[in-house]
């Protein structure tokens, strides 16, 4: 079977990123926690390969060190959100109009209320700052807009005769949204996960230069971007290596996540 | 004066059409007759140009001796609904839902710059009350989602006729719509064209629909016209093969034994099924909808029971309660002797002596499973005996389809072939009763025929009950035994088939039968010798 050109991309793309923090756990070039402030906002040369920062750190170094801390949050957080999200839409979506379903939906509507910045203070308030209560704030804030999501498409889902032959047959929700809903609205989500994946690089870029992400000296790309913006007229190669590393890695995202629900669905494979 | 002279087209290579001719005379119905994917659409569709990407056009299309086909694209803006007026078939979806009726009809004037805005909006006033939507009850303010089905399809027309087109074409206005509403609804079209001196190309798959309105008719196959005349004389001679096969599958009368026996398999005593009603008010709770009132009946075993109504009328959630979906405010309902509960309480023993197959081809299987999971599902009663597969393939044998289906995905197959799996997914417990909601309403007459032809033996082999739901009363006179008339959540009307269609004695039944089309008697008269 031919896999579809975006899938080939976005896999390339992304297993890329995947090495470079693979790689980065055995190998950097040069060692980000020692600053050499000797050889700092140097253009990059055969010793350093993308050049340093304002305290002589490698950038290729910090990039892909800095790729686990951004990857890892965004992941967790996009799983957080799916792991609560759908099954909470899911429920809502079986029991519509019931209690269950109000509860649900008015908690989804109070966490909304709340962005993820104004969670994330109030976790750090709690238990101090952090990478992982970066991720807990992202992850919360996640979590509405899948079961949303979920809801939604699962509603129109509900309505279908096959869902009433399955009723027919005895089938309870649990089983008809696992077996039924689930498998086709699964495209809807990933193509939200990846939106929200790279969402969830940007929060943890936004929370970091807070200063509630990720602590120093723990690179992450969101830190790098905000360090730079004092540099963005000195040096604008800060800024523009760690955004290239985002925008490429959520490319890569997208395209992989578009090119799976196309693999997924076999009325659109079998067109090809 | 429209004529269409040998048109050719082709998509992507695929040929659609080949050598259409037909001359549409002014004041005059054309009736274009054929099963889906002959390409009358696409007829439609090319005088319009409003052709998908890809295709490739050859012939004439003259709309008063002008090429159509040479015409550039804001040329076309310019004629379309200016000259030629189209409905379509879904007046669900053909209006805009967030602008109000009177500006979707006023729109067409405002884009052909017949008229300034205010003059528009009085045009499009007189234009609704001459479809029939007269102001003090149809405001021009109003929205589709306060209209019915029918209604919108008259704000259509009302939308097609607005700048007196030469050429109106109705791309199967009444397929969506109830019996007696289609009677409406080709009443006016009828009354538009004498009025207003414009032709009409009737596009529908009813041959009794062209029957009655058509002047001129055409009937197409696989993209050519195989026959076309003036109507009476196409349908009494009716010299192609294809035209004959085509008006013998639409009075289609499968063998049929009568094997009802004197014990019955379904009871219904009194039902009643409640609806909450939505709030108007904040601290007033409103009376229940009532969508079932007081409803019994008795289903011998071997016997099928037709229940016809028009949509709203309460069939499907009478079903629903039969199928032990929904619970009963009222009544009971007995199932083989046995008591249907709703929802969980309705033990496993029980629920797999009644199956359903519905109307939609399309919507009644999980597109992301295989036909082997789709037809074995019914197993999640039983628990999947050792040998499911061999039972899976059996089914399908017994449908009439082969056993490698179970290895394709449903969109592989056709709505006929899916109607048939459908039928086999239903089958594969030997359920006792078959409840067929519109099971044939959404295919063409010559597979319409086959499914019928397929369910009266499979009556006759395995002794099988049908309760048999629909709005189409030729095929309901054609399966059943008894029949049930259903108006308003209630049975008005009940008796031996033949018996309810030649001497109806309720008037609502009585109108029913008025309003479906029928192909005069005398017409056929001499194939009957």
């Amino acid at each position: 079977m031919k896999l579809p050109i975006q899938l080939i991309s976005g896999i390339i793309l992304t297993s890329i990123f995947i090495a470079a923090v693979a790689l980065s756990f055995v190998w950097t070039p040069h060692d980000v926690t020692i600053l050499t402030i000797a050889d700092k906002l140097q253009a990059p040369s055969e010793k350093y390969w993308l050049g340093t920062d304002h305290f002589g750190r490698d950038m290729l170094s910090m990039l892909m060190v800095g790729a686990r801390t951004s990857i890892a949050v965004a992941i967790v957080a996009v799983g957080i959100g799916i792991g609560v999200g759908v099954p909470l839409g899911l429920m809502a979506a079986a029991n519509r109009g019931s209690l269950l379903d109000e509860v649900i939906m008015r908690g989804n509507d109070l966490i909304f209320a709340f962005p993820s910045l104004v969670i994330a203070i109030l976790i750090t308030a709690v238990f101090g700052p952090s990478a992982l209560n970066a991720i807990l704030a992202i992850g919360i804030f996640n979590i509405p807009v899948f079961a949303r999501v979920t809801r939604g498409a699962a509603l129109s889902v509900w309505t279908l005769d096959y869902i009433l032959a399955a009723r027919t047959c005895g089938k309870r929700a649990l089983r008809i949204s696992v077996e039924h809903i689930l498998p086709n609205i699964a495209n809807l989500l990933i193509v939200q996960g990846t939106i929200q994946f790279s969402l969830g690089i940007l929060a943890e870029a936004g929370l970091s230069y807070v200063g509630l992400g990720a602590q120093p000296p723990t690179p992450s790309w969101g830190r790098m971007l905000a360090d730079a913006q004092t540099y963005i007229y000195n040096d604008p190669r800060l800024a523009f290596l760690p955004g290239i590393a985002i925008v490429m890695m959520v490319l890569g995202l997208n395209l992989m996540g578009d090119g799976l629900r196309d693999l997924l669905d076999p009325r659109i494979r079998r067109e090809r | 004066m429209i004529s269409l002279q040998a048109l050719t087209l082709a998509i992507h290579g695929t040929p659609i059409l080949s050598d259409v001719s037909l001359d549409i005379p002014q004041g005059q119905i054309f009736g274009l007759v054929g099963e889906s994917g002959s390409g009358k659409s696409m007829t439609a569709l090319a005088l319009m140009q409003l052709l998908p990407s890809g295709s490739a056009v050859g012939g004439h299309v003259l709309v008063d001796d002008t090429d159509v086909l040479t015409m550039t694209e804001s040329e076309m803006c310019a004629l379309r609904g200016n000259d030629i007026g189209m409905i379509f078939q879904e007046p669900m979806t053909a209006l805009n839902p967030v602008q109000t009726i009177g500006d979707q009809v006023a729109e067409t004037m405002l884009i052909h710059g017949k008229a300034s805005k205010s003059e528009a909006a009085v045009i499009a006033r007189k234009m609704l009350d001459r479809v029939g939507l007269p102001a003090n009850k149809f405001p021009s303010s109003r929205y589709p989602h306060e209209l019915s089905g029918g209604q919108r399809q008259r704000v259509c027309i009302a939308m097609a006729i607005a700048l007196r087109p030469k050429l109106l074409i109705a791309d199967e206005p009444t397929t969506a719509l109830d019996v007696t509403t289609q009677a409406q609804i080709l009443d006016l079209l009828r009354e538009l064209v004498a009025e207003e001196n414009m032709s009409l190309l009737l596009i529908t798959h009813d041959l009794a629909v062209v029957a009655g309105m058509a002047d001129h008719v055409a009937v197409m196959r696989r993209g050519e016209l195989v026959e076309q005349g003036p109507t009476e004389q196409l349908f009494k001679t009716m010299t192609h093969p294809y035209t004959k096969q085509l008006f013998e599958a639409s009075s289609h009368q499968p063998d049929r034994a009568d094997d009802a026996q004197e014990t019955p398999i379904l009871e219904v005593k009194n039902a009643i099924r409640e609806y909450v009603a939505p709030r108007t008010k904040l601290f007033h709770r409103p009376a229940p909808f009532r969508a079932v009132n007081d409803v019994s009946f008795t289903l011998m075993r071997g016997e099928s029971l037709g229940l016809v109504g028009e949509s709203g009328c309460g069939k499907s959630t009478l079903t629903r309660a039969i199928l032990g979906l929904d619970p009963l405010q009222g009544g009971e309902i007995h199932l083989a002797g046995e008591p249907v509960l709703a929802g969980e309480h309705m033990p496993a023993s029980l629920r797999q002596k009644v199956q359903i197959v519905f109307q939609d081809p399309y919507g009644s299987f999980n597109p992301r499973h295989k036909v082997q999971r789709l037809v074995m599902e019914p197993f999640h009663l039983t628990k999947a005996p050792e040998n499911a597969r061999n039972r899976v393939a059996k089914a399908l044998e017994t449908v009439g389809m082969k056993a490698e289906a179970m290895d394709r995905y449903i969109h592989e197959f056709s709505g006929g072939q899916r109607q048939r799996i459908a039928i086999a997914r239903a089958l594969i417990l030997r359920p006792d009763l078959i409840v067929l909601d519109e099971a044939v309403s959404a295919l063409d007459v010559s597979i319409r025929a086959q499914i019928l032809d397929l369910l009266a033996d499979l009556q006759t082999r395995l002794g099988l009950s049908y309760l048999f739901i629909s709005h189409d009363l030729t095929v309901v006179r054609a399966i059943t035994d008894r029949v049930l008339v259903m108006q308003t959540g209630q049975i008005v009307e009940q008796g031996q088939t033949e018996q309810v269609f030649t001497a109806p004695k309720h008037p609502y039944t009585q109108q029913l039968l008025n309003a479906a089309p029928q192909i005069p008697d005398d017409w056929l008269e001499t194939k009957h010798a």
